[in-house]
């Protein structure tokens, strides 16, 4: 009966919950206590619960089909948990905090004198070509200098044990509700876990980003009016739109429910006539935010924001112009911001990372591009990469010639060997990838999620864990490591 | 409460009323085809005329359309079609889809069951046999939705659009109910068999005139409600008294009226609104049935609906704002 974990290992690789000798770390034993008293069978209704209780709690995303119209699929969820230790997660916990604030120093930095830029720490040319610099916020003093207010930051673990930060993401970061939810729907379906552990909870998110957003109002009030502005039903995330506009008690709104009157405040229009907004939780890209000042086409926005937001009349979180920290050749500099800025040595180490705007760092690329990832600077979703292992000779050369004709535009980086863990097919577990993406919120004061949401990739052997391309989810736990 | 978010919960409520209130005009007319005496051949067309939908339906297709089957499809499979029962049920879904974090996920799961059921089974009401059976099944989903509205939704700003929507909707609907049975009528005098004895005539049109009233209320469930109000056999000018001045019947125009000016009077800024209700009061409480004839009831009928369409326009000007969507039509009056 149960399950034969000698059966389970892979080689060469490190398993969030199995040792190399097929023994389950310490973390996993009550865990591994509990399947051993379970059947396949067992198993399998209860991954029909979970998925049951998600279709009843309406947790779906949404993707486009071919045919351009768009479809609520269903969350795919896998019953095993996620199951990291307090002690490490405080570390990373600490270094994720680091990471935000020397982040939202940079960006700042690079509104104001850039001085990183004058003390030849960061090259004047990556501005120059950043698809995300605004030129409108230079000068901006936005409330308590923070840009990204909310941070979400993939971290993956290669085999030599050790966490890396994969990417920040600064723009418009998406997950978390998917993470609340996963709790919940482990809650509903394997309770008799939680009373193994002491799991530290994780549902205090929708009130810290309430304070988070309420800290940044021009007015100060108790309730300041914080609005979450979606593009609309047909986007991907808009189950996590509404679903924190619900959490946080606010109103979820489209760009054409909000005006900005002569008087450069924003006003909702309601029943009772204009209501003022004071924070505006943007879901939208900078792009979107304001025809008047960015895409003229643009439907989702609302003209004469970004002058409100200038005006300081109204707080925009993020910040428009924070995206520009959301580049990978930004990124290989956070260790460099962490030290310029804090004076401390970043806690958390990035992937090693070539970047072909440097003419030696290219030809190295070039040269060992089946052993690289190569990744564009600008683009999100795990979209436009070569995976140089998995990669047909005709890729590498096609992208050996986009890389030659925009250096700037790409970097690469070692092939890591992501953690795997133990993932449910047909009762049984098999190893998966995975990565996690914990979320920073920023503005008087800093919180970081404990844990984050957990993506899986479903297919065997496959590094992508995207959910619009085949990845899944876990629950994540941090254990207080005191009481196992 | 947005703006955008009233009015769509206010059009999410008329489209599952339409939804219904097509489901029982098809379903008295129907009825009513059953009732015609031998060799009056049924008018479809008027039907579909009824719901504003003329364009979609020539003069050709109805003189070939002995079976209704094109009408049918206007009315109730077509997409393409704006009145038909399909299209309502997309649209109240659509408009439900962006209001579900105001509303009890139960109701969703209604809405979105009803539209599962409609588009895998609507083709079934095109032939005679399944029609009824399809028909009943709507009306009783739609009769569910409403009631996990009314039983788990906080009575505030949000479920009195609702109630507004339904209301406005409803009494659209009574009023093109009362106007099918009118298209339904039997030919005048001078076009009856003029070898007939007239006695004879008379009592035969005496006879279907009130079986024909009598499939109007059933279609609306109010032939009980008729019974115990009005404690009189079921005759024209009763019945019209009935369904348009009844201050207790939950489909009858008055009622409707009377519970949306209550709304109002709650809400602020309704003043224009009510204006509207009351003339709509006081046409209603002075039309004298006995004296209407065929084609002036048609005309008060038509005056109704005009009134209808004018509250909602003043409903959308005091509290949807510019961003009234331009695509969701009021039904032609």
């Amino acid at each position: 009966m149960g399950i034969d974990w000698k059966k389970y290992t892979y080689p060469d690789l490190y398993d969030e919950l199995i040792d190399a000798n097929g023994k389950p770390r310490t973390i996993a034993e009550p865990l591994a206590r509990q399947l051993a008293n379970m059947d396949p069978e067992d198993l399998i209704r209860l991954k029909q619960t979970a998925e049951l209780a998600i279709k009843e709690m309406g947790v779906s995303f949404t993707v486009y089909d071919a045919e351009g119209g768009s479809i609520d699929r269903q969350w795919p969820f896998d019953i095993l948990p996620r199951i990291m230790g307090s002690r490490e997660w405080t570390v990373v916990d600490k270094g994720l905090k680091q990471r935000a604030k020397a982040l939202n120093m940079f960006i700042d930095d690079l509104y104001h004198d850039q001085r990183i830029i004058k003390d030849k720490v960061f090259p004047k040319e990556v501005i120059a070509k950043s698809k995300n610099f605004r030129k409108q916020c230079i000068g901006m003093n936005p409330a308590h200098g923070i840009w990204a207010h909310i941070c979400g930051s993939d971290l993956v673990r290669h085999s030599d044990g050790n966490i890396y930060v994969l990417e920040d993401n600064l723009r418009v970061p998406s997950g978390v509700s998917y993470m609340l939810e996963n709790r919940q729907v482990m809650k509903r379906v394997f309770a008799d876990l939680f009373s193994e552990y002491s799991i530290l909870p994780v549902d205090d998110y929708p009130s810290q980003l309430f304070d988070t957003l309420a800290a940044l109002s021009p007015r100060p009030a108790a309730y300041p009016q914080v609005v979450v502005m979606t593009p609309g039903i047909y986007n991907s995330a808009y189950f996590e739109h509404s679903y924190l506009a619900q959490q946080m008690g606010c109103e979820l709104v489209q760009g054409s429910d909000l005006i900005v009157d002569d008087d450069d405040c924003v006003y909702m229009k309601t029943i009772d006539g204009l209501e003022r907004v004071d924070v505006i939780y943007r879901r939208v890209d900078d792009l979107f935010l304001d025809p008047e000042v960015f895409d003229k086409t643009s439907m989702l926005g609302v003209p004469g924001l970004m002058r409100a937001w200038l005006a300081g009349n109204v707080a925009l979180a993020n910040a428009p112009g924070a995206g520009v920290a959301d580049d990978k050749v930004v990124y290989a500099f956070v260790p460099d911001m962490i030290k310029y800025y804090l004076s401390e040595e970043p806690i958390l180490p990035n992937v090693p990372t070539y970047l072909c705007m440097r003419d030696d760092e290219c030809k190295y690329v070039l040269e060992n591009l089946e052993k690289l990832v190569v990744k564009p600077a600008n683009e999100s979703g795990g979209y436009g990469l070569l995976v140089g292992p998995q990669s047909t000779k005709k890729e590498r050369e096609a992208f050996a010639k986009l890389i030659k004709a925009d250096p700037r535009n790409f970097i690469a980086q070692p092939t890591l060997n992501l953690s795997t863990i133990p993932t449910l097919f047909d009762g049984k577990p098999e190893p998966r990838h995975v990565d996690m993406r914990p979320f920073i919120l920023s503005s008087d004061q800093i919180h970081v999620t404990t844990g984050g949401l957990t993506r899986v990739a479903l297919t065997k052997g496959s590094l992508v864990v995207n959910s619009s391309q085949g990845g899944g989810s876990k629950d994540t736990w941090i254990i207080d490591e005191e009481s196992i | 409460m947005l703006s955008r978010v009233a009015s769509n919960i206010y059009w999410m409520a008329r489209y599952l009323e339409r939804a219904e209130g097509v489901a029982r005009l098809i379903n008295v007319n129907s009825n009513l085809l059953l009732d015609l005496p031998k060799g009056i051949s049924p008018k479809w067309g008027q039907l579909v005329s009824i719901t504003g939908a003329d364009e979609l339906y020539s003069q050709e297709a109805d003189d070939s359309d002995r079976d209704g089957r094109q009408a049918l499809k206007i009315l109730i499979t077509d997409e393409k079609s704006p009145v038909s029962l399909v299209t309502s049920i997309v649209n109240a879904r659509e408009n439900a889809r962006t209001v579900r974090d105001v509303m009890p996920r139960e109701v969703w799961e209604a809405i979105n069951s009803l539209f599962i059921f409609a588009k895998d089974g609507s083709a079934q009401a095109l032939g005679k046999r399944g029609r009824y059976q399809f028909l009943s099944d709507v009306i009783e989903q739609c009769q569910t939705i409403s009631g996990i509205l009314a039983g788990t939704m906080n009575r505030d700003a949000g479920y009195m659009f609702l109630e507004m929507g339904r209301l406005i909707e409803r009494a659209d609907m009574t009023s093109r109910i009362i106007d099918t049975r009118s298209a339904n009528l039997l030919p005048n005098d001078h076009e009856m068999d003029e070898e007939s004895p007239a006695l004879l005539e008379a009592v035969k049109r005496r006879t279907y005139d009130s079986l024909q009233w009598m499939s109007v209320l059933k279609s609306l469930t109010g032939y009980q409600m008729y019974r115990l109000e009005m404690q009189v056999r079921i005759q024209r000018q009763e019945v019209l008294k009935f369904l348009m001045q009844s201050t207790v019947f939950p489909r009858s125009i008055t009622r409707c009226m009377l519970e949306i000016e209550a709304t109002l009077e709650i809400l602020e800024n309704g003043e224009r609104a009510l204006l509207v209700i009351n003339r709509l009061k006081r046409q209603l409480d002075h039309a004298n049935f006995t004296k209407l004839k065929q084609t002036e009831l048609q005309h008060f009928v038509d005056q109704l609906q005009v009134g209808f369409s004018q509250l909602h326009d003043e409903l959308g000007y005091a509290y949807f704002g510019q961003i009234q969507d331009a695509k969701q039509t009021q039904a032609a009056g």
